[in-house]
């Protein structure tokens, strides 16, 4: 079994006020030096079987039309190495 | 003989029940759709209604996009079919690409639920032909993700094109209902694709159509008896 993450995050002309918000309640924790903060969406796939190219082909074209709006986000797309034995 | 219209009711839709009452108030039938069912029941015109359709999961408007009414809701517009998308059903329009641009949340992260004032940019729409261009109406407002955003060249587009059909009316005070409540771009709230047939806005028309409830107004009625008129003219 493999992992898929598919990263979306707003594209970056679009203004993020949860990233803002964020971003403003850094200094009240201590926290300085943190000029911008913008906040995306994290999707982790587990996909049965191999991770060949016409499987990862198949997720981009879900990320593109599904849980991306590309009008508004962009995506990545890359395999996970998930850690052997964890059985 | 009267219209069919049809509102569809996905699982989180809110205001099926006032967009039915509404259509019949101005003189058509409604007729109530169901998402899971691909089938229009031979409806002239379609209302997208408002809520939370699917928990506004993933994005608001993104899941019911994909679900089977949608497929020929979306087929039908293409060919024409009148389509009017309020508040949630706006959104699906977007996620659906039928009208351009997409809906983020507002852009002070807070609820809003008000009277909002709108100015009609273009009454040349399906939706739109019983009010004047230029025209100011109140209805009330109620959304989390009403922050309209589109690329510059959309926007610019829209606006040559006269394809923003209402505007937040920002001259005057918050508190008489004026104001761009949410960050939308260029305070769009509503845009018509190029055809008119397909309508959306973020305010709710359906709840503003008996002087006893609401804004004490009936701005909200015009969509639907200028709907009604289109299709019995036709």
């Amino acid at each position: 079994m493999a992992r898929v993450v598919v990263d979306v995050m707003l594209k970056p002309e679009i203004l993020d006020p949860q990233g803002q918000a964020v971003q403003r309640a850094l200094p009240r924790l201590g926290f300085e030096g943190i000029s911008d903060v913008r906040q995306g969406k994290r999707f982790e796939l587990e996909v049965d079987g191999p991770v060949d190219e016409a499987a990862l082909a198949r997720i981009h074209d879900l990320a593109e039309s599904f849980l991306a709006n590309t009008v508004i986000e962009d995506f990545t797309v890359r395999v996970e190495e998930v850690a052997e034995a964890v059985k | 003989m009267t219209a069919r219209i049809g509102v569809v009711t996905f699982p989180g839709s809110l205001d099926d029940r006032d967009s039915r009452r509404a259509i019949r108030l101005a003189g058509a039938e409604p007729v109530a759709l169901w998402h899971k069912d691909k089938d229009l029941h031979q409806v002239d015109a379609v209302v997208l209604c408002g809520g939370f359709s699917y928990g506004d999961y993933l994005r608001a408007g993104a899941i019911a996009r994909f679900s089977p009414v949608m497929d020929t809701v979306i087929e039908q517009a293409k060919a024409g079919l009148p389509v009017l998308g309020i508040c949630n059903g706006f959104q699906i329009l977007t996620e659906a690409h039928l009208l351009p641009g997409g809906m983020l949340g507002n852009d002070h992260l807070h609820f809003i639920c008000r009277d909002q004032k709108l100015r009609v940019e273009n009454a040349d729409t399906a939706w739109t032909g019983d009010y004047t261009a230029g025209q100011e109406i109140s209805i009330p407002l109620k959304n989390m993700d009403g922050r309209y955003v589109a690329d510059r060249r959309t926007l610019d587009e829209l606006e040559a094109e006269g394809r923003v059909a209402f505007r937040y009316v920002t001259d005057g005070e918050a508190a008489d209902g004026y104001g761009n409540p949410n960050g939308s771009l260029n305070d769009i709230a509503g845009i018509t694709n190029a055809a008119g047939n397909v309508v959306g806005l973020m305010p709710h028309p359906e709840h503003a159509v008996e002087p006893l409830i609401g804004t004490g107004r009936t701005d909200g009625l015009p969509f639907f008896t200028s709907i009604l008129k289109k299709l019995v003219n036709a």
